[in-house]
């Protein structure tokens, strides 16, 4: 049986572009003499949790992994309590840091000064299709944490379907998402390695920051960005550089503003739509068609209730969580999550982990967590919660949650109720927990 | 003891209170803008904001007051660390 391998890089050159900093592109040969420098700094264990602000630092942090054998874990959230979980996984588990450990209960190192650049033409290393490179998670439909493997075969093949469906080589990407998100780990920094991309290395934030990281990089160039992060650039009425195109995920994009977006940027905005478990599984020219195109040789098929995807990067045949109908072999469209599921900016859980937390906290008598209907335009809908706990006020209620589950997902508002509205058949129906809400002064808003 | 009126036009420099009160209809917030305190924290145990309230709290204030905000470290949000950070970043650059 032969052993296949795929470089770390599919950058063509030692002079091709890897990414860009604010002195400037960094090469191939820069690049791989970093990953060189810090995989030798790298203390004994083989997990890392690779919590670098700085998109570049990052990726020389995956890279040094990589060529270490280590494996890289990015969950989707760092509360104290998430942090202990990956310990008891994952024992020899070390962070990587450039200057925020964030009170990270770990054994950590810092990113370290580069060194002088002396090698040319440095040798870019091979490494196994199967081996595991980075463990991403998943709060699981029923509410258990499920943790899934990353092989570098699978990651490559899921970067190359991306950058050939949007044209990516060449190009420098601005990225809104942080590199340890799926979405932007696929589409900032696997691109960035294999793809042909070249990512800037800072996450600009305010709309402002956002049109100073694309004057630094020269065209062509793209916005890896979210909805919400689109909206509020669109909306600050900032002027924005030319760019090649507009990369949107974690949520559906309105038709309002694709088009909108388009006509003020410039340039043809696609949505990519994928899942921790799949990885990117799609994308569509949102102004275009509502039809998702899936991408390379993945598949999706019936199955049971719902669908499962399979082929290409996808490892196994994995069950879709979202209402899927498949228009023809390459086209569906989306009709909706499964009602248990929760996306809240990108981050994902399930209405079922959530209110185990909640259940679990000292304190609470009853509880359970519930989504409003959605926020028009674009906005981020959060969660709300009620609650029978008589000795808790908001605050310290809160700040118990706070311990366990994303912020993201920290209930607005949160009720304090005597009993919860439940039915004769102990349910809770949604009309109920709904009725508990405040009523909006701004109606149509 | 009467206090003394700030020594700026009133045109430019918000007061704590007219910044607590955008914060509190742009995000919606079931309390009043008095309850916020000028020093406390307005993540985590503090208010409990976060960076999805800060772009929407941005937005509101570059169109009131005509500046755009800019992350000046790799801190995106250090100007929102209290109200009063906040409201003297609006001075800072409505006086630049």
């Amino acid at each position: 049986m032969s052993l296949s391998t795929q470089p770390l890089t599919d950058h063509p050159t030692p002079d091709s572009v890897v990414a860009w900093q604010p002195d400037g592109p960094v090469s191939r040969d820069r690049f791989l003499a970093d990953v060189s420098h810090l995989a030798g700094l790298l203390p004994a264990g083989g997990h890392i949790l690779n919590i670098c602000q700085n998109r570049y630092h990052f990726l020389v942090g995956l890279g040094a992994a990589i060529v270490s054998g280590r494996v890289s874990l990015l969950p989707s959230t760092l509360t104290p309590e998430a942090i202990t979980r990956l310990r008891s996984e994952t024992p020899d588990l070390f962070c990587l840091h450039d200057g925020h450990p964030d009170a990270i209960a770990l054994p950590g190192l810092a990113f370290p000064p580069p060194l002088p650049l002396t090698g040319r033409n440095l040798p870019v290393p091979e490494i196994p299709v199967d081996q595991v490179v980075a463990h991403v998670y998943t709060s699981g439909s029923t509410g258990i944490p499920l943790t899934h493997h990353k092989t570098w075969g699978a990651l490559v093949t899921n970067a190359l379907s991306e950058a050939e469906r949007l044209g990516a080589r060449g190009h420098a990407l601005v990225g809104t998402v942080p590199p340890q998100h799926m979405y932007g780990f696929e589409s900032t920094v696997l691109i960035s390695l294999h793809g042909g991309a070249a990512a800037w290395s800072g996450r600009p934030f305010y709309p402002a920051d956002i049109t100073v990281a694309l004057a630094a990089v020269p065209p062509p160039r793209a916005l890896v960005t979210t909805p919400f992060h689109l909206r509020t650039l669109l909306d600050a009425g900032v002027e924005v550089p030319p760019m090649d195109f507009i990369l949107s995920a974690t949520a559906p994009l309105s038709e309002e503003l694709a088009a909108r977006a388009e006509s003020t940027l410039g340039a043809p905005l696609h949505e990519i739509y994928g899942c921790t478990e799949t990885g990117q599984l799609a994308s569509r020219r949102s102004t275009a068609t509502r039809a998702w195109h899936l991408l390379g040789e993945v598949r999706l098929s019936p199955a049971g209730d719902g669908h499962v995807a399979s082929g290409g990067h996808v490892e196994g045949i994995v069950p879709i969580n979202d209402v899927v109908e498949l228009t023809d072999e390459r086209h569906f469209l989306l009709h909706g999550r499964n009602a248990d599921l929760v996306n809240i900016a990108g981050k994902r859980t399930s209405l079922a982990w959530l209110n185990q937390q909640l259940a679990g906290l000292p304190g609470v008598r009853d509880g359970v967590f519930f989504m409003p209907d959605e926020e028009p335009d674009d906005h981020v809908t959060r969660l709300c919660a009620c609650v029978v706990a008589p000795d808790h006020t908001a605050r310290s209620l809160l700040n118990a949650l706070r311990t366990r589950i994303d912020p993201v997902f920290l209930p607005r508002p949160l009720i304090f109720t005597d009993t919860l509205p439940r039915n004769a058949a102990s349910k809770l129906p949604r009309a109920s927990l709904l009725a508990l809400l405040p009523r909006k002064d701004k109606a149509g808003e | 003891m009467t206090t003394t009126p700030p020594d700026t036009t009133p045109d430019t420099t918000p007061s704590l209170a007219e910044v607590a009160e955008i914060i509190v209809s742009a995000l919606n917030l079931e309390m009043s803008p008095a309850e916020i305190e000028p020093d406390a924290s307005l993540f985590g145990e503090g208010l409990g904001l976060d960076s999805i309230d800060i772009l929407e709290i941005a937005l509101v204030i570059s169109k009131r007051y005509g500046i755009q905000l800019r992350a000046d470290s790799e801190d995106n949000t250090s100007i929102f660390s209290s109200l009063r950070s906040l409201t003297n970043y609006i001075a800072s650059q409505k006086a630049a």
